[in-house]
Parts: structure tokens; sequence; C-alpha cells
């Protein structure tokens, strides 16, 4: 949720959720911000929050509304946007906003398209645009245009990347150093494995299984299925994941292991 | 019939990496051989609160016709079977529930959820879904979808308007053509399947699906099936792993034995002597 972080000469004051669709900010006592200084408007600004988007609106104050130091009279507000009103300060705070820009939480909120939506989305993605009229919801016809964006401009190979944000991961463990296990004992001593798959299962099905992960922090060893557990070097883990050192020695189902990284 | 010893039920759910609230619910009932996930939407605690009342109304109503229903009778009026019947009563139900929620209290407008029930009975599994959350099936090493989502993209495909290589890479995943509880009335989507003793069926919400490629998911199902629990928590830390931008809900379900309905002659005496 979207928050507002009133202030003055740098001290944190109150933190506002937006909650409501309508946040009014002013002097007068009915307002959901209301600020004692002769320097506000009785109905100073007022904020309009539709989904993770909010809008700033300067009410005709006496003052003026000022952002990031430009005065405004409608401003689309972005994270850690500063408002200033006379000596008070309130700091916009958007949603998830340190982990995902407010644009691609947008996209990634699950929606529903109502079939007026779907025929505008249909008409926008033969015909290429003209649809926002048509489609009640705001955020509907942000959507239907992405849509059809994606829909028509197909050839654009460059641009697809680009408007998937969702599609990539985060994190792929392709930047890790590469682990490997090499066994010590039993038959087939001194073979090595390389670990590049995500999952690595080890063991004897049926009388001792563990897996080998391989995730962005390295890899861990856990326990799949058996009476006894794993040891690591001499150690019996727990039920939990155990992290894997370079060098570390496994004993599975009689068969002592090492493992360790690759330069 | 009881199925707790037929059926081995493995859930796990998290917010992931990014939200800080989790609108994905899950429900199971071992006994009845139920399972239901729900991945809500709405502002706020809408969300929550629509696939909440999702899956608590549909685990509560059919756990009270089960004690005293035989899902794989036929229904002489219209010919079909007892348990679509009732699947599509109970999501009709709970749409009721939330639409009139969600029309009477101004914090809930326009909230609703998407949807996966699955019965397991006489053999079969009978799945209703809505939306994107999907239902997987894994048997003898092939791992496949078994639904096919209510989405925009999933209709681009259809219409051959993208491909699915150009679909993983899609901006607009997440717009879902049908779910519960925004109109009035739904029509969920009904389908029934035979199931076979090992097989292994995840239902999950699309934070899993978006996050990890099928291939991935498939891989540890077949690796980590003799752990079901491991295995739901693996898919979730996968998610994680690789970004966690929405809820992960998953539901793991292994079919351990053959279930049949007591049907034929012998049955028919046996219950009549009931």
């Amino acid at each position: 949720m979207a928050k507002l972080i009133l202030s003055m000469d740098g001290l944190v004051l109150k933190e506002i959720p937006l909650t409501k669709e309508r946040t009014t900010i002013g002097r007068k006592p009915h307002n959901d911000i209301q600020i004692d200084n002769l320097a506000v408007s009785g109905e100073h600004a007022v904020i309009v929050t539709i989904l993770n988007d909010s809008f700033l609106e300067d009410l005709g104050s006496t003052n003026g509304t000022v952002v990031n130091g430009n005065p405004i009279k409608k401003h689309f507000l972005q994270n850690n946007d500063v408002i200033e009103l006379g000596k008070y300060k309130l700091k916009f705070v958007g949603e998830a906003a340190p982990a995902a820009s407010g644009e691609k939480a947008d996209f990634e909120k699950t929606m529903v398209l109502r079939p007026a939506a779907m025929k505008a989305a249909a008409a926008a993605a033969a015909g290429g645009g003209g649809a926002q009229a048509a489609v009640a919801q705001r955020q509907a016809a942000v959507q239907a245009a992405g849509a059809a964006a994606a829909a028509t401009g197909i050839a654009d190979k460059d641009a697809a990347p680009k408007a998937a944000p969702a599609a990539a991961p985060a994190a792929k463990p392709g930047g890790q150093p590469l682990g490997a296990i090499q066994l010590l004992s039993g038959g087939n001593a001194g073979r090595e494995l390389e670990l590049t798959k995500p999952l690595t299962t080890l063991g004897k099905p049926g009388v001792q299984v563990a897996v080998l992960t391989r995730r962005p922090q390295g890899y861990f060893i856990t326990h799949v299925e058996g009476a006894n557990r794993p040891t690591v070097n001499g150690q019996e883990i727990g039920a939990a994941p155990h992290s894997l050192k370079d060098h570390d020695v496994i004993e599975l189902a009689g068969v002592k292991m090492e493992f360790f990284l690759k330069a | 019939m009881d199925l707790t010893q037929t059926l081995e039920i493995a859930t796990c759910t998290d917010p992931g990496m990014v939200r800080s609230h989790n609108e994905d619910s899950i429900a199971a009932d071992p006994a009845n051989g139920l399972v239901v996930l729900a991945d809500g939407m709405g502002g706020y605690n809408a969300g929550e609160v629509a696939s909440g009342m999702a899956t608590t109304v549909i685990v509560t109503e059919m756990r009270q016709i089960l004690a005293n229903a035989r899902p794989y009778e036929v229904d002489q009026k219209n010919n079909e079977e007892i348990a679509a019947r009732l699947v599509r009563e109970q999501v009709l139900k709970a749409n009721t529930s939330i639409f009139q929620a969600s029309q009477s209290q101004p914090q809930y407008a326009g909230m609703g959820t998407t949807l996966v029930v699955c019965l397991f009975y006489d053999n079969r599994i009978l799945v209703a879904h809505l939306g994107d959350s999907r239902l997987y099936m894994s048997r003898d090493g092939k791992f496949k979808q078994v639904t096919r989502d209510h989405s925009l993209l999933q209709e681009q495909i259809d219409s051959g308007i993208i491909t699915p290589e150009q679909a993983k890479k899609a901006a607009h995943k997440n717009l879902v053509t049908k779910a519960l509880g925004i109109d009035p009335t739904v029509e969920p989507e009904l389908h029934e399947y035979p199931t076979k003793p090992g097989d292994i069926y995840l239902l999950c919400s699309d934070g899993l699906c978006d996050m990890v490629d099928d291939e991935d998911i498939g891989m540890t199902l077949s690796t980590l099936g003799g752990n079901l629990k491991l295995a739901a928590q693996q898919l979730v830390q996968m998610a994680n792993d690789n970004g966690g931008r929405d809820n992960v809900s998953v539901i793991l379900v292994r079919v351990l034995r053959e279930y049949p309905g007591a049907k034929g002659v012998m049955a028919k005496v046996f219950a009549w002597l009931k």
C-alpha cells in the first residue's frame, strides 16, 4: 500500500497510508490529512489513488503545491516524491517500492478482463488503438493497450523483452561458481559429477536418498527419503536444507563423497 | 468413503519475495478427496478475503454434502454425474457469497479470485477451474499441464496471434478472462480424467508457473516425488529464488492406490444393508 510520510524540519511526524480513493490535504479539520499551518489553504490539495497509481492535484491553493522543488497543478506521484506544503514535507512511498518499480507492479497484479474490456482489447489488437473509450476501468485500458501493443508489435523483437519485465527471473544461478562432487569410496571411487542442474538426487531409492539443490545462495543438501539422514563432515544433517561449503565431505548410503566448487 | 489412506497431500503457500500479503488461499480435505486453491485479487486485503471465502465455502459445503452423497452416481434427470453437479453448485455458491460481499461492502468492491478445485472419487479426478491457477499432472515420468488458463494470453495463443514462446515474455500475463466473484453468475470449466496409482497432481497459483519453467517443475516432481512435502517446499523455494514476484501456492496430491466407487450388485446389497 502506498503511503505518505509527514515530516517537518527533518522530523517525521506520522505515516499516512493511502487507503482511500481520495485523500484530501488542507488546514481545515475535515481533511483526511489536516495540516494546521497558515501557509496551507483550507482545501489545499487532493491525492487520488487508483489501484497502484496515485495522482496529486492542487485545489487552487493560495501558496501552491510543490513537488521535488517544482510547483505543480497535477502530478503523477512516483516513489520518493517529496510534496512541500509550507514548512511541511510529505514524502510519497509507493507500494513494494524497493523490489519492483511501480510500472512493473502494475503489470503483475492479476486482474480480470471483463467481456466489455475483452472486446475493446480485441478491437485494439485488430485495429490498433481507439479502445480506451470503451473500457470502463482505467487499469483495464492500460492493460488492453499493452495487449494490443504486444499483439501488433510481434515483429518488433527488440520491444518484446522490454515489455516483459515479468518473464526474466531476477537471479538465475548462472553467475555462481559451479559445484561438483567426487566419490571418495565405493565401486565408483574417483568419479566426478558436475552439479549443473537445479536439482541432483543422490543415493539409492528405497534406502537413502538426498537431493543437492543449486540456488543463487549456493548449494544445499536435503534429506529426501530413508531411515537415516546423510552426514556432512561426520554430522547428521537436520530436516532443513543444509548449506554446503567447499570441500565438505558427504556420506550417504555408505558412500563418501566430497563437494567442491570449480573455479 | 475415506480417502485419507489413498491420497497423500502436501501443501505449501508463501507470500513470495515482493508482496507483503498472501492473497492465495489453499484448503484440503483428504478424507473426501477434495483440494481447493484460489488466488485472490482486489485492492488491499480484498484479494485475501475473496480467496479465503472461496476455499472455505467450497470445502465446508462439500464436506457436508459428501457425507451422504455418492459422487459417482448418475443423476437420472439430466444424465449428469452427481459429482459434477455438486462441484458446480458449490462453485456457484462461493461465487454468490463473494459477489454479494463485494456489492455490499465498499472495501471489497471488485474483488474476485481464480480457482482450481479437484475432487478425487472412483479412480477419477474431477477438476473445475476459473482463471489462471493451474492443475498439472505427472504420470510415468511425464509432466503436463491439465487445465487451460482463462487468460487473455491463452486466448491469443489459441487464436494464433502469438506463439507460446512469445507468451513467456508477454507483459500481460496477469489478465484473466474468468474469475470467481466478479459477476452474479459464473460457469466453471469442468473436466474429468481417470487416475492411476503413482500419479502426482499439482495445483498451483500463477506465482509458481510464471517464475519457474514447466520443465523445472516436472524435474522437481520426478526427483523429489518420494517426499511430497519436500517437493512442495522446493517448488516454492524455486519460485522465490527466481524472484518470487507473486504469492506462490502449491498443492501436491499423490494417488497411492486404486479407489473405485462402490458399484455393481454386491455393492448395492452392501449399501442397502447399511
